[in-house]
């Protein structure tokens, strides 16, 4: 056993890549920021041709037996009963107080097999819910390594890759092929807010999928990408990141720390005709009388802070990756703080300067005023934002 | 030196006389402080035994010492400096290890190799135990109120214990409530599968204590031991550059500096009274020391049974002091080592050598080391805490060279037919067979050891029974209780006499807590 971290099943091909020995943690894993020195050209190939990603460091449970959709809803908020084999479904799931405990996605690869991933370990979670329940439930985490395929030439490299058409293949819809002879899973799934892909495979057999997308990538402008390109791209698509944007109810230590689904703009995944949920009675009952927050969009105007640079001398800084610290945002012209931003970027493709943010729900309507707390040269100033629905982008490919 | 006069004497040189010396000295007060060794500390020392090697005697991690102590002090400025101890391995017998590395990724990758359960678990029951340390935390840095008493000040101490209870969630003062009541290999149950992590989990729970893990309310010493984590300055078990010792000589310059004084090979033998009231001491040799005010930090039963005038103490208390257990039952085996120990587990030179090493390999194997116990015997296979000192401070020995300090728990103070130098041998041997059978080369290494035993420890240190914490941490002698009920300020019957040592709220440990508390009680009673 050994005392450092492990790289995933597609070390032995990123590594060689990462020029700057530039590595970030994720679930137990280490996997490239980027791989080039900079990720811009990274983050620019998810939007323009295709990047992709190693997302093997994703926790992944196989639920199988009779009862396995039974006990997905039981767990998770969508009505997964009611979806079809071959679909996908992104979720969150609630502790009995009805506070967040993890997202991810079910994808239903038969009636009685299920995959869940998840950010976070959550295998005890669901053994404690599966009592008196057909199942068994295997931590797949190491077993099955991911790829993430994303970006307009997504498909056709894909199809290459594959040697199938991908064109009936809906968004958040799953098929089974074969690459280089290995059996893999597509799932029409990203995290990107783009055209995109998800291929899932035997961790043994990770190697000659890497090998084939990627050649089948190359005219088509394929790039390696590592978690910074796909920071920024996350921000624009409005997706929410554990740890991040907010907090498991299980890792909570103060109540004020924990979220609903309801306060994370989450509501459309709260499937209220389902019978029994964990935390549904809570949820019910916040519905009829809403939470304090809610979780929205925030644009900093530019020509407000365009002048505050201007004022000391200086051309506008803009941060050169996406930040994850917390920034208060204050009612405009005042002190008093109605919310905090948690993740934010300066969109490259866009040209605005997005971020997503908790909000007090009477400051949480679109096009409302805020001020943006900014440090400019060493001083705290305040610059104009305002409030936007989410996501920034969506391209129409992306479901097309 | 006979007549010479102080404000106060402090009896005893251990890390809480010498911290409320400080405190004493620090508020202006002419203080002395007299110490029946050749050198301070008490059971918090560092001695050359063996030529090169220097032995943490006693003590020989820290975690508990009080945030405000360092500060107040100023330790760091006067040398004290707290190297990390970041990992705990657990050989098993089958040859494989349970291990807790400083990285939650890592060790929730190790916890899964035995339950993926476990391994989630893990970090919840952290943050829980965190929060209920939080919990009682304030606790732990307040002078305990006496319930019985309707003085405003125990009034509005109680009423600040009880506010805090109330804002717990009844989750939580539910956990508390078991943590007070049940065993730790039940508590524990409710939590894990792994028996080799509860045995390790638990056997920190019965450090100290004469109670086995299943052995009810020995839970509530796991939250003792998570006490020291909260703090930011200490997240975990440390280990003091210089060994122990170190930390007790940074407080002794530090008291100096305020201008008390410290007298080494000054044994005293009696607390002298007048009409109820202290006014001094008599010292072996002969010599007397006046003071008006006489701080003892030895524990109770010595200060009261040995230093005190039976009829100068009220009956009642007399008996609650014969009473207060402090059964003593850990032994100390330090070992001069030529090279590095080989752990079948984990071969050759490893991280797991910078951190602890348990000998806790099931809860079967620490809850029949108990048996032994009760039945008036060392433990044949002990439970073992054990660390490699010179791997995290070279300076502990020669280089290329190493010293082990061994904690050994049960061994009793009183066994069968009495502790005398063969069953100190035998003690000694069968620490170093049950270490074998998972560091099979220790023998070889061996260039010489130092086994103690609790009559050991009494006989250096002046313990009472050899107990570390002088007494138990029982939950019926902890808090208000703590030693002896209505006396639990730092107080004594004896007017003028004072208490401070680790038999005073808040406990045991190189916490430093006694003798701040004792120190603030003393000044606030203008003495
Ligand atoms: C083997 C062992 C291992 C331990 N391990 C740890 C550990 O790893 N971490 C931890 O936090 N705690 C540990 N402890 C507990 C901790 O060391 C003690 O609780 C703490 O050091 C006690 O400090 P004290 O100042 O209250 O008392 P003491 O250290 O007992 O100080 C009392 C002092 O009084 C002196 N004295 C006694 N009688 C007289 C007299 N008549 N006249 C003058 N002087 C006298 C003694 O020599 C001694 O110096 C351990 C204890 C032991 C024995």
């Amino acid at each position: 056993m050994s005392h450092a971290l492990p790289g995933t099943p597609f070390h032995p091909r990123t590594a060689p890549l990462v020029q700057g020995q530039t590595w970030r943690r994720w679930a137990g894993y280490v996997v490239a920021s980027s791989y080039e020195l900079h990720h811009d050209r990274e983050y620019h190939a998810i939007r323009s041709s295709a990047a992709l990603f190693d997302v093997s460091p994703l926790f992944k449970y196989h639920v199988r037996g009779p009862d396995a959709v039974r006990l997905l809803d039981r767990v998770v908020t969508r009505h997964v009963a009611r979806a079809a084999v071959g679909q996908v479904l992104y979720t969150p799931w609630c502790d009995a107080e009805g506070k967040v405990l993890d997202d991810g996605t079910v994808s239903i690869l038969a009636p009685d097999f299920v995959r869940l991933t998840s950010a976070d370990p959550n295998y005890r979670w669901l053994g404690e819910n599966a009592r008196g329940l057909r199942v068994t439930i295997d931590d797949a985490s190491d077993a099955v390594a991911a790829l993430a395929l994303q970006g307009p030439n997504a498909r056709v490299i894909l199809e290459h890759a594959a040697g199938t058409d991908l064109s009936g293949v809906r968004y958040f819809r799953l098929t089974n092929a074969l690459v280089r002879g290995t059996p893999v899973t597509i799932t029409r799934t990203g995290y990107t807010g783009d055209l995109g892909y998800e291929i899932w495979m035997d961790a043994e057999h990770a190697l000659p999928v890497w090998d084939a997308i990627v050649a089948a990538g190359a005219p088509y402008g394929l790039t390696p990408a590592g978690l910074l390109a796909l920071d920024v791209a996350r921000v624009e698509a409005g997706l929410l990141l554990l740890d991040v944007d907010y907090v498991s109810a299980r890792k909570a230590l103060i109540a004020s720390q924990k979220s609903s689904p309801l306060e994370l703009g989450l509501e459309w995944t709260v499937d209220f005709d389902k019978a029994a949920f964990v935390g549904r009675e809570a949820l019910v009952a916040e519905r009829a009388r809403p939470g304090e927050w809610r979780f929205a969009g925030v644009e900093v105007a530019w020509e407000p802070l365009e002048a505050l640079y201007t004022e000391v001398g200086l051309a506008p800084r803009l941060p050169t990756t996406a930040w994850r610290t917390s920034v208060p945002l204050y009612a405009p012209g005042t002190d008093r703080q109605v919310g905090y931003a948690t993740s934010g970027a300066w969109s490259p493709l866009l040209k605005r300067y997005i971020a997503l943010a908790h909000l007090e729900a009477a400051f949480a309507e679109p096009g409302r005023e805020l001020d943006f707390e900014v440090t400019v040269e060493h001083r705290r100033r305040s610059a104009r934002a305002h409030v936007r629905s989410l996501p920034f982008y969506s391209p129409d490919r992306k479901r097309a | 030196m006979s007549g010479s006069r102080y404000d106060v004497i402090v009896i005893g040189g251990g890390h809480n006389g010498l911290v409320a010396a400080a405190y004493l000295a620090r508020a202006g007060k002419k203080v002395v402080v007299l110490e029946q060794r050749h050198l301070v500390g008490g059971a918090a020392v560092t001695e050359e035994i063996v030529p090169g090697y220097r032995f943490s005697v006693f003590s020989y991690v820290v975690s508990l010492l009080r945030p405000e102590i360092i500060r107040d002090l100023a330790l760091p400025a006067h040398g004290l400096e707290i190297l990390p101890l970041e990992s705990t391995v657990t050989p098993m017998f089958n040859g494989d290890y349970l291990a807790a590395w400083p990285d939650v990724d890592l060790t929730r990758r190790e916890v899964a190799r035995h339950s993926l359960k476990d391994a989630e678990v893990s970090e919840e029951y952290g943050r829980l135990m965190g929060l209920m340390a939080m919990a009682v935390k304030p606790i732990i840095s307040m002078i305990p109120p006496d319930p019985t008493s309707l003085s405003p000040r125990d009034l509005r101490g109680l009423l600040k214990v009880g506010r805090h209870f109330q804002s717990l969630t009844p989750k939580h003062f539910h956990l508390l409530y078991k943590l007070m009541t049940m065993s730790s290999a039940d508590f524990l149950d409710e939590w894990f599968e792994t028996d080799v992590l509860k045995a390790t989990k638990s056997a920190s729970g019965i450090i100290g204590t004469f109670m086995g893990p299943r052995t009810p309310g020995s839970a509530y010493v796991l939250l003792h031991h998570y006490m020291g984590e909260i703090d930011g300055a200490f997240r975990a078990w440390g280990f003091a550059r210089g060994g122990t010792g170190a930390i007790s000589e940074s407080i002794t310059r530090a008291a100096r500096s305020f201008g008390a004084e410290v007298r080494l090979d000054a044994q005293v033998t009696r607390v002298r009274t007048s009409g109820g009231r202290a006014t001094g001491v008599v010292l072996a040799n002969g010599d007397e020391v006046d003071a008006p005010v006489v701080v003892s930090s030895l524990d109770p039963k010595r200060t009261f049974l040995r230093l005190v005038d039976e009829r100068d103490l009220p009956d009642e208390f007399l008996g609650d002091v014969r009473r207060f257990r402090i059964r003593g039952s850990s032994g100390k085996v330090n070992l001069a080592l030529s090279g590095l120990p080989d752990f079948t587990c984990l071969p050759g030179a490893g991280p797991h050598l910078r951190g602890a090493i348990s000998i806790s390999p099931s809860l079967e194997y620490v809850e029949r080391a108990y048996d032994d116990a009760k039945h008036g015997s060392f433990s044949r296979r002990p439970y073992m805490d054990i660390i490699l000192p010179s791997m995290i401070d070279p300076g502990m020995a020669p280089p290329g060279k190493h010293v082990m300090s061994i904690f050994v728990q049960y061994a009793p103070s009183t066994i069968a037919g009495g502790w005398n130098d063969a069953r100190r041998d035998a003690f000694g041997d069968a620490v170093i067979d049950a270490l074998a059978q998972f560091a099979p080369n220790i023998r070889d290494l061996i260039v010489d050891r130092q086994v103690l035993t609790p009559a050991d420890i009494e006989r250096i240190t002046g313990l009472t029974e050899g107990n570390i914490f002088q007494g138990e941490l029982a939950l019926h002698q902890l808090f208000f209780l703590r030693p002896s009920p209505g006396w639990a300020q730092y107080r004594t019957p004896v007017r003028g006499l004072w208490q401070c040592g680790s038999g005073t709220h808040p406990g045991g440990g190189i916490m430093g807590a006694g003798g701040r508390l004792a120190a603030l009680e003393i000044l606030g009673a203008g003495a």
